[in-house]
């Protein structure tokens, strides 16, 4: 029973960390900060997946969510920052 | 409406939608107690019919993969479509740039950046990385059927294998390295062959998408489980190629920014 | 706990919504379209979970033992993959406002008409 007892304790803190994480990212103005922010994110959301048991959600979030999302969108900000004329 | 209107508006409105959705998962057999029948029926039948022993990835390309079909292309359209969105406006690019007496491509563009060059630093890591990183990426996605892994998160790293490439400071190598003629015909093959294995079971008398090649003696191992891991390999070929692609699109537009106006 | 992750499911999406709407810049609004979505993988594994089980992976464990569902885990995937695509092509679109209007505050893109 102590072991579905430290899942819980284990799952709930994540959770708790993954909401906490949604509220910054979304209160995040700044567009570079945002991008970082949104990858720090998708890092938590891996290490939620894992403690439910779904390392196969987790890489893929991983990979998808906290290298490949965060490369698009500086390009994208990149495209669009206002230069200097 | 002024801003704080809107505000309100929508906290009577989110209150509305987050009631029904409370309500909603009251209804819910609560978290850790899961009834269902499909997911228990396939984890006793699976490893017996398949010999795979990833369940997740036998669902996915096995049992499901009419659905990967359709998301394949989700991936597919959507690198299309972005190639025909920022294609079009490149043309405005040009035509501008000639209008400043430089009519060059981007990769002429591209040598005549004046951006400091990269440290050495950033360089070494970078490129030492870029072989291990391929490698892992080629591996996850060849062994879809024992490990948590698959066509999808393979092909993503790849990806990231040629965004190594343009982080290293060597744009020209980058897009020497993969060209969009060359990554078009793979993110095509890929998608194709995709739909070529179901088209072989059909031209076999089964259904579309059956798994008829043998299913190897050793549940689990790399030869076993018939078409899954081909198909495996093939959508980490597509998705690489997606991926590179949209990142690719993007950077020629940064390129085109440098290049002179807006 | 029996309903404590639908309950941060729920928060997401009303925290995702509210940057959604108080936004003043088109990419700050895709990463709360990105946010709002990655609710529904968690509502997927939440709904999937089974106690004490693990997951379904039978290399080298029994395959008679307990294990979470692993259909929800094969939707989730799909639905990340998605997620990229679906942000890519936004992305491209925010480009072409960008290039065409000059500006990325929804409020004065409103504005324009034809």
């Amino acid at each position: 029973m102590t072991g579905n007892a430290v899942m819980d304790v284990l799952q709930v803190t994540v959770l708790v960390l993954v909401a906490a994480g949604a509220t910054v990212v979304v209160r995040t103005r700044e567009r570079v900060r945002l991008v970082l922010v949104l990858s720090a994110y998708g890092l938590l959301l891996a290490i939620l997946f894992f403690t439910f048991q779904a390392p196969d959600v987790a890489l893929s979030e991983l990979t998808v969510g906290a290298v490949a999302l965060p490369l698009i969108l500086l390009l994208a900000i990149a495209k669009v920052r206002k230069r200097p004329e | 409406m002024t801003p704080r209107q809107r505000r309100w508006l929508f906290a009577i409105a989110a209150a509305g939608l987050v009631a029904c959705y409370l309500w909603a998962f009251a209804g819910l057999p609560g978290f850790g107690h899961y009834p269902g029948p499909y997911g228990p029926e396939i984890l006793k039948h699976a490893i017996a019919q398949t010999n795979a022993t990833g369940v997740v990835s036998a669902i996915n390309f096995d049992y499901r993969g009419f659905d990967t079909v359709g998301e394949e292309f989700i991936l597919f359209t959507a690198a299309a479509g972005m190639s025909v969105v920022l294609r079009k406006l490149r043309g405005e690019r040009e035509g501008r740039g000639e209008r400043e007496g430089r009519a060059k491509s981007p990769y002429d563009r591209a040598r005549n950046r004046d951006l400091p060059p990269t440290s050495d630093a950033v360089r070494m890591p970078t490129l030492a990385l870029v072989g291990p990183v391929v490698l892992i990426g080629w591996w996850l996605a060849a062994h879809a059927q024992a490990n948590p892994s698959g066509g999808f998160q393979g092909g993503v790293i790849l990806a990231t294998a040629f965004m190594l490439v343009y982080l290293s400071g060597e744009f020209l190598a980058f897009r020497r390295l993969s060209p969009v003629a060359l990554l078009d015909c793979a993110e095509a093959l890929g998608a194709g062959a995709f739909v070529a294995v179901g088209l072989a079971a059909v031209a076999q008398g089964l259904p579309y998408l059956d798994n008829f090649l043998p299913l190897g003696q050793v549940p689990g191992a790399v030869s076993s489980s018939g078409t899954i891991a081909l198909i495996s390999f093939f959508v980490g070929i597509e998705v690489a190629a997606a991926f590179t692609l949209i990142i690719g699109e993007l950077l020629e537009q940064t390129l085109l920014v440098r290049a002179g106006g807006r | 706990m029996a309903v404590f992750p639908f309950l941060v499911v729920a928060w997401i999406i009303a925290a995702g919504l509210w940057g959604l709407v108080t936004s003043r810049d088109l990419i700050h609004q895709i990463v709360c379209l990105i946010v709002v979505q990655s609710s529904t993988y968690v509502l997927l594994l939440g709904v999937g979970y089974v106690t004490g089980g693990v997951a379904p992976y039978f290399y080298d464990i029994s395959p008679h033992a307990k294990a979470v569902d692993p259909v929800v885990q094969a939707l989730a995937l799909t639905d990340v993959v998605v997620e990229a695509a679906v942000t890519a092509l936004l992305l491209s679109f925010a480009i072409q406002a960008h290039k065409r209007f000059g500006t990325l505050d929804p409020h004065d893109l409103a504005e324009f008409k034809g």
